[in-house]
Protein backbone atom coordinates (compact mmCIF):
# COMPACT_ATOMS: atom_id res chain seq x y z
CA UNK A 1 0.00 0.00 0.00
CA UNK A 2 2.50 1.98 0.79
CA UNK A 3 4.98 1.58 -2.35
CA UNK A 4 1.85 2.37 -4.72
CA UNK A 5 2.23 6.13 -3.05
CA UNK A 6 5.40 6.60 -3.28
CA UNK A 7 5.24 5.25 -7.26
CA UNK A 8 3.41 8.65 -7.11
CA UNK A 9 6.27 11.29 -5.68
CA UNK A 10 8.09 11.95 -8.87
CA UNK A 11 4.77 13.17 -10.47
CA UNK A 12 3.86 15.54 -7.77
CA UNK A 13 7.37 16.93 -7.57
CA UNK A 14 7.25 17.58 -10.99
CA UNK A 15 4.09 18.81 -10.92
CA UNK A 16 5.32 21.43 -7.89
CA UNK A 17 8.25 22.14 -10.18
CA UNK A 18 6.21 23.13 -13.44
CA UNK A 19 3.91 24.97 -11.29
CA UNK A 20 7.04 27.07 -10.58
CA UNK A 21 8.09 27.43 -13.20
CA UNK A 22 4.64 28.45 -15.10
CA UNK A 23 4.23 30.95 -11.96
CA UNK A 24 7.46 32.75 -12.71
CA UNK A 25 7.35 32.68 -16.47
CA UNK A 26 3.57 34.08 -15.94
CA UNK A 27 4.66 37.02 -13.26
CA UNK A 28 8.72 37.81 -14.26
CA UNK A 29 10.41 38.83 -11.45
CA UNK A 30 10.91 42.34 -10.79
CA UNK A 31 14.55 43.17 -12.97
CA UNK A 32 15.54 46.77 -11.83
CA UNK A 33 18.34 46.97 -9.35
CA UNK A 34 18.18 48.89 -6.97
CA UNK A 35 21.25 51.09 -5.67
CA UNK A 36 22.51 49.84 -2.33
CA UNK A 37 24.32 53.03 -2.05
CA UNK A 38 21.48 54.88 0.18
CA UNK A 39 22.00 56.53 3.65
CA UNK A 40 25.88 56.74 2.51
CA UNK A 41 27.59 60.26 1.13
CA UNK A 42 27.85 60.71 -1.97
CA UNK A 43 31.46 59.45 -3.74
CA UNK A 44 34.08 61.39 -4.45
CA UNK A 45 33.81 62.58 -8.00
CA UNK A 46 34.64 65.92 -10.00
CA UNK A 47 33.39 66.25 -13.76
CA UNK A 48 34.17 68.59 -16.07
CA UNK A 49 31.45 70.55 -17.85
CA UNK A 50 28.57 68.33 -19.67
CA UNK A 51 28.33 71.57 -22.22
CA UNK A 52 29.06 74.80 -22.95
CA UNK A 53 27.55 77.60 -20.49
CA UNK A 54 26.75 75.26 -17.63
CA UNK A 55 29.26 74.25 -14.76
CA UNK A 56 30.50 71.10 -14.12
CA UNK A 57 29.53 68.89 -10.85
CA UNK A 58 31.64 67.48 -8.03
CA UNK A 59 30.40 65.95 -5.04
CA UNK A 60 31.61 68.93 -2.60
CA UNK A 61 28.95 70.80 -4.66
CA UNK A 62 26.19 68.39 -3.22
CA UNK A 63 27.15 69.18 0.71
CA UNK A 64 26.10 73.13 1.28
CA UNK A 65 22.81 72.84 3.58
CA UNK A 66 20.32 72.39 0.61
CA UNK A 67 19.32 68.92 -0.17
CA UNK A 68 18.31 68.31 -3.47
CA UNK A 69 18.01 66.10 -6.68
CA UNK A 70 20.76 64.85 -8.91
CA UNK A 71 19.54 63.22 -11.89
CA UNK A 72 21.23 60.90 -14.25
CA UNK A 73 20.10 61.12 -17.46
CA UNK A 74 21.46 61.30 -20.67
CA UNK A 75 20.68 63.12 -24.46
CA UNK A 76 20.40 59.80 -26.43
CA UNK A 77 18.15 58.34 -23.37
CA UNK A 78 14.38 58.67 -25.09
CA UNK A 79 12.45 58.62 -21.54
CA UNK A 80 14.55 61.37 -20.40
CA UNK A 81 12.39 63.60 -22.74
CA UNK A 82 9.59 62.53 -21.23
CA UNK A 83 10.98 63.68 -17.82
CA UNK A 84 11.61 66.97 -18.57
CA UNK A 85 8.27 68.55 -17.77
CA UNK A 86 8.84 66.68 -14.50
CA UNK A 87 12.10 68.17 -13.53
CA UNK A 88 10.72 71.87 -15.10
CA UNK A 89 8.25 71.89 -12.58
CA UNK A 90 10.51 70.73 -9.54
CA UNK A 91 12.64 73.39 -10.98
CA UNK A 92 9.65 75.77 -11.07
CA UNK A 93 9.10 74.96 -7.34
CA UNK A 94 12.30 76.09 -6.16
CA UNK A 95 13.68 72.44 -5.89
CA UNK A 96 17.81 72.49 -7.20
CA UNK A 97 18.74 70.05 -9.21
CA UNK A 98 21.92 69.09 -10.40
CA UNK A 99 22.70 66.96 -13.38
CA UNK A 100 25.43 64.03 -14.28
CA UNK A 101 25.26 63.35 -18.15
CA UNK A 102 26.51 59.70 -19.11
CA UNK A 103 28.44 58.86 -22.19
CA UNK A 104 27.41 62.07 -23.56
CA UNK A 105 29.01 64.53 -25.85
CA UNK A 106 29.02 68.31 -25.68
CA UNK A 107 26.43 69.35 -28.55
CA UNK A 108 24.04 66.91 -28.02
CA UNK A 109 24.15 67.95 -24.38
CA UNK A 110 23.20 71.15 -25.33
CA UNK A 111 20.50 70.23 -28.18
CA UNK A 112 18.80 68.14 -25.49
CA UNK A 113 18.74 71.07 -23.19
CA UNK A 114 17.50 73.43 -25.94
CA UNK A 115 14.77 70.97 -26.61
CA UNK A 116 13.81 69.87 -23.34
CA UNK A 117 14.93 73.20 -21.14
CA UNK A 118 17.26 73.37 -18.81
CA UNK A 119 16.38 72.94 -14.76
CA UNK A 120 19.92 72.14 -14.02
CA UNK A 121 21.96 74.32 -11.85
CA UNK A 122 25.20 71.73 -12.83
CA UNK A 123 25.30 68.83 -15.39
CA UNK A 124 29.43 66.92 -14.88
CA UNK A 125 29.87 64.93 -17.52
CA UNK A 126 30.25 61.14 -17.46
CA UNK A 127 31.85 59.83 -20.19
CA UNK A 128 32.66 56.60 -18.44
CA UNK A 129 29.98 56.20 -16.61
CA UNK A 130 32.62 55.49 -13.82
CA UNK A 131 30.04 58.06 -11.28
CA UNK A 132 27.36 56.19 -12.37
CA UNK A 133 29.05 53.11 -10.67
CA UNK A 134 29.98 54.73 -7.82
CA UNK A 135 26.71 56.03 -7.36
CA UNK A 136 25.07 51.89 -7.95
CA UNK A 137 23.05 53.37 -10.34
CA UNK A 138 22.34 51.07 -13.20
CA UNK A 139 20.17 53.35 -16.27
CA UNK A 140 19.24 56.19 -17.32
CA UNK A 141 17.07 58.21 -16.30
CA UNK A 142 17.64 57.74 -12.68
CA UNK A 143 17.34 60.18 -10.09
CA UNK A 144 19.02 60.63 -6.36
CA UNK A 145 17.44 63.04 -3.29
CA UNK A 146 20.45 63.75 -1.13
CA UNK A 147 20.89 65.88 1.98
CA UNK A 148 22.20 69.37 3.04
CA UNK A 149 24.97 67.20 4.30
CA UNK A 150 25.41 65.41 0.84
CA UNK A 151 24.27 61.79 1.77
CA UNK A 152 21.88 60.16 -0.88
CA UNK A 153 18.42 59.21 0.83
CA UNK A 154 16.76 57.97 -1.85
CA UNK A 155 16.84 56.95 -5.18
CA UNK A 156 13.45 56.89 -8.48
CA UNK A 157 14.91 54.17 -10.81
CA UNK A 158 12.76 55.22 -14.21
CA UNK A 159 11.13 58.21 -15.14
CA UNK A 160 9.51 60.88 -12.60
CA UNK A 161 6.06 61.15 -12.92
CA UNK A 162 4.01 63.94 -12.75
CA UNK A 163 1.99 62.46 -9.32
CA UNK A 164 5.95 61.93 -7.83
CA UNK A 165 6.72 65.63 -7.80
CA UNK A 166 4.85 66.84 -4.68
CA UNK A 167 6.06 63.90 -2.89
CA UNK A 168 9.71 65.03 -3.76
CA UNK A 169 9.14 68.18 -3.08
CA UNK A 170 7.52 67.35 0.39
CA UNK A 171 10.25 65.08 1.08
CA UNK A 172 13.19 67.58 0.60
CA UNK A 173 11.26 70.63 2.32
CA UNK A 174 11.58 68.04 5.32
CA UNK A 175 15.20 67.28 4.64
CA UNK A 176 15.83 70.87 5.68
CA UNK B 1 24.53 24.91 -11.13
CA UNK B 2 21.21 24.34 -12.74
CA UNK B 3 19.14 26.35 -11.04
CA UNK B 4 21.33 29.33 -11.58
CA UNK B 5 21.54 28.14 -15.02
CA UNK B 6 17.58 28.66 -15.41
CA UNK B 7 17.52 31.67 -13.62
CA UNK B 8 20.00 33.24 -16.11
CA UNK B 9 17.58 31.36 -19.13
CA UNK B 10 14.62 33.45 -17.88
CA UNK B 11 16.62 36.48 -17.05
CA UNK B 12 17.56 36.46 -20.38
CA UNK B 13 13.57 36.27 -21.48
CA UNK B 14 12.86 39.53 -19.85
CA UNK B 15 15.73 41.62 -20.29
CA UNK B 16 14.44 44.74 -21.69
CA UNK B 17 16.34 45.54 -24.76
CA UNK B 18 19.05 48.13 -23.97
CA UNK B 19 19.16 51.84 -25.30
CA UNK B 20 22.30 52.24 -26.46
CA UNK B 21 22.04 54.74 -28.88
CA UNK B 22 25.11 56.82 -27.62
CA UNK B 23 27.66 58.23 -29.78
CA UNK B 24 30.61 57.78 -27.66
CA UNK B 25 33.45 55.07 -28.31
CA UNK B 26 33.76 52.58 -25.79
CA UNK B 27 35.78 53.40 -22.47
CA UNK B 28 39.88 52.86 -23.25
CA UNK B 29 39.79 49.39 -21.43
CA UNK B 30 36.36 47.92 -22.72
CA UNK B 31 38.16 46.10 -25.35
CA UNK B 32 41.63 46.62 -24.76
CA UNK B 33 43.73 44.05 -22.37
CA UNK B 34 45.90 45.04 -19.64
CA UNK B 35 49.81 45.16 -20.55
CA UNK B 36 50.77 42.79 -17.54
CA UNK B 37 49.65 39.40 -18.30
CA UNK B 38 48.83 38.44 -14.88
CA UNK B 39 46.99 41.24 -13.99
CA UNK B 40 44.77 40.96 -17.38
CA UNK B 41 44.49 37.14 -16.12
CA UNK B 42 43.01 38.39 -13.02
CA UNK B 43 40.82 41.12 -14.01
CA UNK B 44 39.69 38.44 -17.22
CA UNK B 45 38.83 35.98 -13.98
CA UNK B 46 36.82 38.76 -11.90
CA UNK B 47 34.97 40.01 -15.17
CA UNK B 48 33.62 36.60 -15.50
CA UNK B 49 31.94 36.17 -12.57
CA UNK B 50 30.69 39.91 -12.39
CA UNK B 51 26.95 40.31 -13.88
CA UNK B 52 26.01 42.98 -16.80
CA UNK B 53 23.45 45.34 -14.81
CA UNK B 54 21.24 45.84 -18.26
CA UNK B 55 21.80 42.35 -20.01
CA UNK B 56 21.21 40.70 -16.73
CA UNK B 57 22.07 37.03 -18.13
CA UNK B 58 25.51 37.67 -19.37
CA UNK B 59 28.78 38.40 -17.56
CA UNK B 60 30.52 41.81 -17.85
CA UNK B 61 33.31 39.60 -19.98
CA UNK B 62 30.77 38.60 -22.59
CA UNK B 63 28.13 41.39 -22.91
CA UNK B 64 28.31 44.28 -25.70
CA UNK B 65 26.48 47.04 -23.28
CA UNK B 66 28.18 50.15 -23.04
CA UNK B 67 27.55 49.42 -19.32
CA UNK B 68 29.31 46.65 -19.41
CA UNK B 69 32.20 48.12 -21.25
CA UNK B 70 32.52 50.99 -18.68
CA UNK B 71 32.13 48.33 -15.57
CA UNK B 72 34.92 46.28 -17.58
CA UNK B 73 36.72 49.61 -18.17
CA UNK B 74 36.39 49.91 -14.32
CA UNK B 75 37.87 46.77 -13.04
CA UNK B 76 40.94 47.06 -15.18
CA UNK B 77 41.54 50.34 -14.15
CA UNK B 78 41.78 49.64 -10.63
CA UNK B 79 43.39 45.99 -11.01
CA UNK B 80 46.07 47.88 -12.84
CA UNK B 81 46.18 50.70 -9.72
CA UNK B 82 47.09 47.54 -7.81
CA UNK B 83 43.90 46.85 -6.03
CA UNK B 84 42.59 42.95 -5.65
CA UNK B 85 39.58 41.14 -7.16
CA UNK B 86 37.87 40.72 -3.62
CA UNK B 87 38.39 44.32 -2.93
CA UNK B 88 36.40 45.05 -6.18
CA UNK B 89 33.98 42.58 -6.18
CA UNK B 90 32.91 43.95 -2.42
CA UNK B 91 32.86 47.93 -3.98
CA UNK B 92 30.69 46.43 -6.12
CA UNK B 93 28.40 44.62 -3.81
CA UNK B 94 28.14 48.01 -1.68
CA UNK B 95 26.77 49.35 -4.90
CA UNK B 96 24.80 47.03 -6.20
CA UNK B 97 23.86 44.03 -3.78
CA UNK B 98 24.92 40.50 -4.43
CA UNK B 99 23.14 40.58 -7.43
CA UNK B 100 26.13 41.84 -9.18
CA UNK B 101 28.19 38.86 -8.63
CA UNK B 102 28.44 35.30 -9.41
CA UNK B 103 29.74 33.76 -6.90
CA UNK B 104 27.09 34.30 -4.06
CA UNK B 105 27.58 34.58 -0.52
CA UNK B 106 26.32 31.52 2.13
CA UNK B 107 23.66 33.39 3.52
CA UNK B 108 19.80 33.40 4.47
CA UNK B 109 19.10 33.37 0.91
CA UNK B 110 21.49 31.62 -0.60
CA UNK B 111 21.63 28.53 2.03
CA UNK B 112 19.20 26.80 -0.42
CA UNK B 113 21.12 26.75 -3.25
CA UNK B 114 24.32 25.65 -1.27
CA UNK B 115 22.42 22.98 0.53
CA UNK B 116 20.19 21.64 -2.07
CA UNK B 117 22.91 19.15 -3.67
CA UNK B 118 23.91 17.68 -0.02
CA UNK B 119 20.18 17.49 0.68
CA UNK B 120 19.62 15.45 -2.69
CA UNK B 121 22.41 13.18 -1.94
CA UNK B 122 21.13 12.26 1.61
CA UNK B 123 17.66 11.46 -0.46
CA UNK B 124 19.57 9.71 -3.24
CA UNK B 125 21.70 7.34 -0.61
CA UNK B 126 18.27 7.12 1.50
CA UNK B 127 16.69 5.50 -1.43
CA UNK B 128 19.38 3.54 -2.43
CA UNK B 129 19.86 1.72 0.52
CA UNK B 130 16.47 1.40 0.84
CA UNK B 131 15.59 -0.27 -2.01
CA UNK B 132 19.05 -2.38 -1.63
CA UNK B 133 17.92 -3.41 1.90
CA UNK B 134 14.69 -4.31 0.32
CA UNK B 135 16.05 -6.08 -2.64
CA UNK B 136 17.95 -8.33 -0.68
CA UNK B 137 14.54 -9.15 2.01
CA UNK B 138 12.36 -10.05 -1.22
CA UNK B 139 15.24 -12.48 -2.46
CA UNK B 140 15.15 -14.13 1.00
Amino acid sequence: MRSRWVLFAPLAIMALLFGAFIYRLSVPPRTLIESQWIDKPMPLFDLPPATEGVAGLKSSDLADGKPRLVNVFASWCIPCRAEAPQLEALHAAGVPIDGIAIRDRPDDVAAFLRENGNPFDRIGSDVQSSVQIALGSSGVPETFLVDGKGIIREQIQGVILQDDVPRIIAKLEAMK
Amino acid sequence: MRGRLFLAAILALFAAPLAAQDRLPPAPYAYQQLADPAKEAKAKALMETLRCLVCQGQSIADSDAPLAGDMRHEVRTKIAAGESPDAIRKWLVARYGNWVSYDPPFDGATALLWLAPLLFLAVGLWLAFGRLRGGGGEES
